[in-house]
């Protein structure tokens, strides 16, 4: 083999010797099948959402910045998993925790008949038609749920409807948004 | 009964490939040479058995015999006969035993048909064949036996994942494999001619069937997988970059690699190392795609086993054989004489460019598969989707479509680059018409949409540009297969740039009656009525469709229930128009009484499945071309004989 190195010939070898120990490294790793966020510490981006319901005023990255951290919660009145996680949400709304919301492609009466039979836990409410707000927050389905601290800095983003065994961990991660840590 | 003679069938098999690599170990290292007579009728009696085995499996199957571990728990005996015949396959060990069987068979093919390879090649690849499938063997036997008996046996079964109840599961599985596995002919084909330091046209001539017909194989398997997940899924997606759909595409881009640097060894005696090289690394992907969706690594609905046991015995076998070829590349290759050099313009030159490009997307999308598991190792949890892939093989791919529309129209050896650029002129003026156009008529798309169109439009000029001013009737099958190839690839390239750009969705929530507007389409909810099947249930929906003034036609999407297991399912309802397809999936019905309905118009979707048929029919072109002309040549030879 002229003009071809003598050592490159062991190149493939080497690649595949990588390749091995990737994978007993990824195959003896106990799985996790949590999607981790990559917005985590990131600021929420620039928004200004309509009200989405009569009666409840609409949502801007502006309410996010007054100190206090509040929940996120992306939902949608035709979403399953929403009302299923609807009595949690009321439980942490009870614990005192500020709550937020967007409305993914919906439309009022149907948010308003969704809130009248599952209980209704949002301060505010935004209308995100067209889904631009849920992705530019990263989120790739409903219902999704940001954890924000007072300076508007996402701190948590919990993917999927929230089950009571995630109340307290939503609550820690509050706790830890107010004390600034 | 039938379990225990296909497990006999399998041990059977086991033993004849020991025997098969100990014949050829002592043929080659001449201590007794007419052994190697025993060689041929082994590996097919071999091929043979492990037939048997599979056979055997799929009757147990058949006859829903529930005392058969495996039978029990991925079939029930209320399952249509295609589904019971097609779940032989539609679980772990099932489909180990499908790939084994594959890989016999693709052996047995070996010695029966392979006339051209020097008999010691040949003699070292039937052992390195029997090698392989010794391993697999032994995965099977040892950790996952696909004949263990349930004790005791369940009345019923518990049912095949509805996901794959699919007339789909038929074909795809068979179909991939056979390109799967049929690529560990070309590593067994290396790996003698490594052992016999023989590399060189008559070596390619004589692989490049076998490597063509798996790359067909391959083909097809991945087109009607595309397919079928873009109708079964419901999401009106056709490709997700999913690690498993990952795991097909990069054998897939080795073996197209190796089919062209095999064309250059056979016609012009060049790229030997590379194209030997290749051959292990196509394979080689094969091997490590079967492990990523086989070892529970990963989870979709490709993997049916979570287990690391398994995992961690293919894992061996993957460093046994990957390890062991490219460690027999590195020692032997430098022994390999350099084949003949050409000018850095010529056809080889753009071929080297090609297979090039094809190697970077690969390593593209291995490490963007592997990334999530690397990145877990170190505690940060990520996956890596169709973003990343669609930034970086994006633009690689519209590199290599430009050099595939050149080096068609460029001489083997030296080409002076006036004349390449006057042959170009009429691909180039196609391109920008058809960028310009797509602009004009549908704006601004976005930079690879458009440039996808563009050099779609190119390309499919440029691949008839061979054909021009020569008599179409006596143009060679092997140029009407590149022909027919490359022009496949223009049209699905056109497919899936036309349809990412002007897919239109609407999602609405409606009352019986109301009507939908979707791109020019009045879409109206006539009704929503219960239909029984074979082991489902479904709500129907009956949407009548009218396009302007145009007769109506009906729509009907189900959302299936399954008993066993209990899983719902969408079927999505497809329409397949002279534009594009209408693409209909029934959600749930809300608590005010209005049903979701999600609507694609899709313009032009339709091409990257013709397109994919299109490839694939350009290689089978090709075999029947590349076969005749050797058998015209051989009888020729016959026929010159006989007057002298």
């Amino acid at each position: 083999m002229v003009g071809v190195k003598r050592w490159l010939v062991w190149l493939p070898l080497c690649a595949f010797g990588i390749i091995v120990v990737v994978v007993m490294w990824g195959l003896y790793l106990p799985a996790d099948r949590t999607v981790y966020s990559a917005m985590a510490g990131k600021p929420l981006p620039a928004f200004n959402l309509p009200p989405a319901v009569a009666g409840k005023p609409g949502l801007s990255d502006r309410d996010f910045r007054q100190g206090k951290p509040r929940l996120l919660n992306v939902f949608a009145s035709w979403c399953i998993p929403c009302i299923a996680e609807a009595p949690q949400l009321l439980t942490l709304k009870a614990a005192g925790v500020a709550i937020d919301a967007v409305a993914i492609r919906d439309t009022g009466p149907a948010i308003t008949a969704f809130l009248r039979r599952n209980g209704d836990p949002y301060a505010r409410i935004g209308d995100d038609a067209t889904s631009r707000l849920q992705l530019a927050l990263g989120s790739s389905g409903v219902p999704e749920t940001f954890v924000v601290d007072g300076q508007g800095v996402i701190r948590m983003q919990h993917v999927g409807d929230i089950r009571a065994e995630d109340v307290a961990k939503l609550q820690q991660a509050l706790a830890e948004a107010e004390r600034g840590e | 009964m039938t379990a225990e003679f296909g497990l006999a069938a399998l041990w059977f098999a086991a033993t004849l490939a020991v025997l098969q690599i100990a014949l050829s170990v002592i043929a080659l290292r001449r201590v007794r040479a007419d052994v190697a007579a025993a060689m041929r009728p082994v590996a097919i009696v071999q091929g043979a058995l492990v037939a048997v085995a599979m056979a055997a499996l799929i009757a147990c199957f058949l006859g829903s015999d529930m005392s058969v571990a495996l039978v029990a728990a991925n079939s029930h005996s209320a399952k249509p006969w295609l589904y019971k015949f097609a779940g032989a396959w539609g679980n772990h060990e099932g489909s180990m035993l499908l790939w084994v069987t594959i890989l016999g068979l693709a052996g047995a093919a070996v010695a029966q048909f392979e006339r051209r390879l020097p008999e010691r090649t040949l003699i070292a690849t039937l052992g390195a064949q029997a090698a392989i499938a010794l391993g697999f063997y032994a995965f099977l036997l040892i950790a996952s036996n696909p004949f263990a008996r349930a004790d005791p046996a369940p009345r019923d079964g518990a049912g095949l994942n509805p996901l794959l109840q699919d007339p789909g599961l038929a074909f795809h599985p068979p179909t991939l494999y056979a390109g799967y596995v049929g690529l560990s002919v070309a590593f067994s084909f290396a790996v003698g001619a490594l052992v016999t330091r023989d590399v060189g046209p008559v070596f390619a001539r004589a692989m490049r069937p076998w490597v063509l017909g798996a790359w067909v194989f391959l083909t097809l398997g991945i087109t009607a997988g595309s397919y079928w997940a873009y109708y079964e899924l419901g999401w009106g997606g056709w490709w997700f970059w999913d690690p498993t759909e990952n795991a097909s595409l990069m054998p897939w881009l080795a073996a197209t690699a190796l089919l062209h640097s095999v064309s250059v060894l056979a016609t012009r005696d060049g790229l030997r190392a590379w194209t030997i090289m290749l051959a292990v690394v196509a394979f080689s992907m094969s091997m490590i795609g079967t492990f990523l969706v086989r070892s529970g690594i990963l989870t979709s609905v490709h993997a049916f086993a979570v287990d690391p046991t398994r995992g961690s015995f293919i894992l061996a076998l993957l460093v046994i054989y990957i390890g062991g070829a490219l460690a027999l590349f590195g020692a032997r290759v430098g022994t390999v004489r350099q084949g003949k050099l050409f000018d850095p313009l010529s056809r080889e030159a753009s071929l080297v460019v090609n297979n090039l490009l094809l190697s970077v997307i690969l390593g593209v999308v291995l490490i963007g598969t592997f990334y999530p598991i690397v990145a877990g190792a170190w505690g940060v949890q990520l996956s890596v989707g169709a973003p990343f892939f669609d930034k970086t093989v994006g633009p690689l791919a519209l590199i290599l479509v430009a050099v595939m529309a050149a080096g068609p129209l460029m001489r083997w050896r030296r080409d002076e680059a006036a004349a390449v650029i006057e042959r170009l002129q009429w691909p180039i003026a196609a391109a920008l018409f058809a960028g310009v156009g797509v602009f004009v008529l549908g704006g601004w798309i976005g930079v690879l949409p458009t440039a996808g169109i563009a050099l779609a439009g190119g390309l499919a000029v440029a691949s008839v540009a061979p054909l021009a001013k020569r008599n179409l009737r006596r143009a060679p099958l092997t140029l009407w297969g590149m022909v027919i190839a490359h022009l496949g690839v223009a049209v699905s390239l056109a497919g899936m740039a036309a349809s990412s750009a002007f897919t239109t969705e609407r999602l609405a929530a409606v009352y019986v009656g109301d009507p939908v507007q979707v791109a020019g389409f009045t879409v109206t909810l006539d009704g929503v009525r219960p239909v029984i099947g074979d082991n489902w249930t479904a709500l129907e929906a009956k949407l009548s469709v009218r396009e302007g003034d145009d007769a109506p036609f009906v729509l009907a999407p189900q959302v299936r229930y399954f008993t066993t297991p209990v899983t719902t399912t969408n079927e999505s309802a497809i329409a397949t128009l002279a534009g594009g397809q209408l693409y209909t999936v029934l959600g749930a019905l809300g608590d005010d009484g209005r049903w979701q309905l999600r609507l694609w118009w899709k313009p032009f979707v339709t091409l990257i499945w013709l397109g994919g048929a299109m490839i694939a029919a350009g290689g089978a072109l090709s075999i029947v071309g590349h076969q005749r002309r050797g058998w015209q040549r051989r009888r020729r030879r016959a026929e010159q004989e006989w007057w002298a």
